[in-house]
């Protein structure tokens, strides 16, 4: 109840913020500029549109992740509003779980309308609509819980600017852990067990990208769409953990 | 009356040390608190900027960890949600989730009581009729003045319908209507058997308003008690006596007596701290046929209390942490 009461709040809060907005429109007005773009490109209409709806999803999607989610917890501080929060009869970890649920649910919404601009899309310009790109979009979705929680985490102890170059570095890097992985195994002692350990640390976000297989029209097997749920679950499971614990220690100055 | 049983806030040799910078450097915020707060009073909690009021109330509500010693509410250590349920906290010029109306915002603090449905919009309208904000129920806080958020954070302090409600710096920042409207709503929480402690820096709202005041400077209690017995037993009485007419011989003969005398022209300002020597001075000046156009008795006030510790204390030292 009272996490609910906090997560209404928050999406409450993300509604009547013009940034949202803004990121909104733009993401509609690139998904629409396919349409344009379709009309210079030779072939291929299909997977161009495809590519660009899903990447701008993706992209915005995001960007509203790492820099809504850098102010949940940090500016409630700043603005000493968690005063009057953490002083009521609820627990710091039902705070931080409210915040964190209030943004998932704006980011879901959010989602939702940029995926009706891309079907309307699709359905105009007779491109077949497979089950494959819903599952695209549940992976993109998943993949914004994550980085969400990693803003959130990095947002408990530092910030709203650090937390955002920490957390977009975590974006960048979470995409490239297979290229750590690779990059250590040409390496040897240390480095490679610390690239390794990089590796296994680090967010995998790459597994949840799927938008290869929506242009090439391949299906992904239910089970790996289980195991990749799980993996992002429990990962976000663990960044709130940790949030909380370091949370839960801080002094509000 | 036993007073332990009374007591609902007790706090016991509370410290808290900051560490500030980039070295750590230790800095003792609250040194030693220990006061305690009795049912049904008003509590002053009175010092100088910096003084440590708003550590020692963040610590009271579990913003802040305390570093030595402890402090229960309601004879449950601080945190302890079931303390908290019987408190309302209004925190240091608030800042409120700006974006939400007067009823958004009560709404959602009864919400983390768990108060839902008719009940909770009882409440509220009660509230906003308590702090006199009906009018603007769906007005965003945004577009409030700092008055108007000091009294919507009252009513969010409220909403529980707190047995023990903590203030910090109510009064700071308003004007002389604002002060007064607050003075009078903790005036009417105390008349209906509510609790009240709050921190200030404005001695005249205190001595108003409390019962019982505790003074700290530099982290330390310096005084705790009644506010008439913490003026009594402190002050001297001092007279000041304006006198025209006065001859030269009978100015000699009331200069011992004075402790201070000023020359206006024809005027004579004579302070006399006895009243052995208020009488004395009389004499003089009815056996010299002098006039004596006033007598004004210089009441003690909490304001020399204060100034008096804040020069032993030597306050201000350290800018708040």
């Amino acid at each position: 109840m009272k996490v609910l009461s906090i997560a209404f709040n928050t999406f409450r809060e993300n509604l009547r913020d013009k940034l949202l907005y803004n990121l909104l429109i733009f993401a509609l007005l690139m998904i629409g500029s396919s349409l344009v773009l379709m009309r210079l490109t030779l072939g291929e209409f299909h997977r161009l549109i495809l590519d660009i709806g899903l990447g701008s999803i993706n992209f915005f999607g995001v960007l509203i992740a790492i820099f809504v989610g850098i102010g949940l917890v940090s500016k409630e501080i700043e603005k000493k509003t968690i005063y009057t929060i953490v002083s009521k009869p609820v627990a710091r970890y039902q705070f931080l779980l409210g915040k964190y649920l209030g943004l998932s649910l704006t980011l879901v919404i959010n989602t939702a309308i940029m995926a009706a601009g891309l079907l309307a899309v699709l359905y105009f310009q007779d491109v077949p609509i497979h089950a494959v790109l819903f599952k695209a979009l549940g992976m993109i979705v998943l993949e914004f819980m994550v980085v969400t929680a990693v803003a959130l985490l990095f947002s408990t102890f530092s910030s709203a600017t650090l937390s955002a170059i920490f957390t977009l570095a975590m974006y960048v890097i979470g995409h490239l852990t297979t290229d750590l992985k690779a990059f250590g195994q040409k390496m040897e002692g240390v480095g490679r067990s610390v690239l390794e350990g990089m590796y296994y640390l680090l967010p995998n976000l790459d597994r949840f990208n799927l938008k290869g297989n929506v242009t090439h029209q391949l299906d992904v097997p239910v089970g790996d769409l289980l195991m990749i749920a799980a993996y992002g679950m429990a990962y976000t499971a663990f960044l709130l953990m940790l949030a909380s614990v370091i949370f839960q220690r801080r002094d509000f100055r | 009356m036993d007073v332990l049983s009374d007591g609902i806030v007790h706090s016991d040799r509370l410290s808290k040390i900051f560490k500030v910078g980039f070295w750590g450097r230790r800095v003792t915020a609250v040194d030693g608190v220990s006061l305690e707060v009795r049912r049904g009073e008003v509590f002053g909690f009175l010092g100088p900027n910096g003084a440590g009021k708003t550590t020692t109330i963040k610590m009271l509500m579990g913003l802040i960890y305390p570093s030595g010693g402890t402090a229960t509410l309601f004879g449950r250590p601080i945190g302890d949600p079931s303390g908290k349920a019987k408190v309302g906290f209004l925190p240091e010029s608030p800042y409120f989730y700006d974006y939400l109306t007067s009823r958004e915002f009560l709404r959602f603090y009864g919400h983390l009581f768990g108060l839902v449905g008719s009940v909770l919009d009882k409440r509220i309208d009660e509230l906003l009729e308590l702090v006199r904000m009906t009018h603007a129920r769906d007005l965003q806080l945004r577009k409030f003045s700092k008055g108007m958020l000091q009294r919507i954070g009252i009513a969010q302090a409220l909403i529980n319908d707190p047995e023990l409600v903590i203030l910090d710096e109510p009064m700071s920042g308003l004007d002389p209507i604002g002060r007064k409207e607050v003075r009078d709503l903790i005036l009417r929480l105390k008349e209906s058997g509510k609790t009240v402690m709050f921190s200030s820096h404005i001695l005249h709202d205190a001595e108003l308003l409390c019962d019982r005041v505790a003074m700290i400077m530099k982290g330390r209690l310096v005084a705790c008690g009644h506010v008439s017995e913490l003026i009594a037993g402190d002050t001297t009485h001092e007279v000041e006596m304006v006198i025209d007419r006065l001859l030269p011989e009978a100015l000699e003969r009331i200069k011992p007596l004075a402790g201070r005398i000023v020359l206006q022209g024809e005027r004579i300002m004579v302070v006399l701290s006895s009243q052995q020597a208020v009488d004395q001075a009389l004499d003089v000046i009815r056996s010299a046929k002098a006039k004596l156009v006033a007598l004004t008795p210089h009441k003690a006030s909490l304001e020399d209390l204060f100034i008096r510790k804040a020069t032993g204390a030597q306050q201000p030292v350290e800018a708040q942490v």
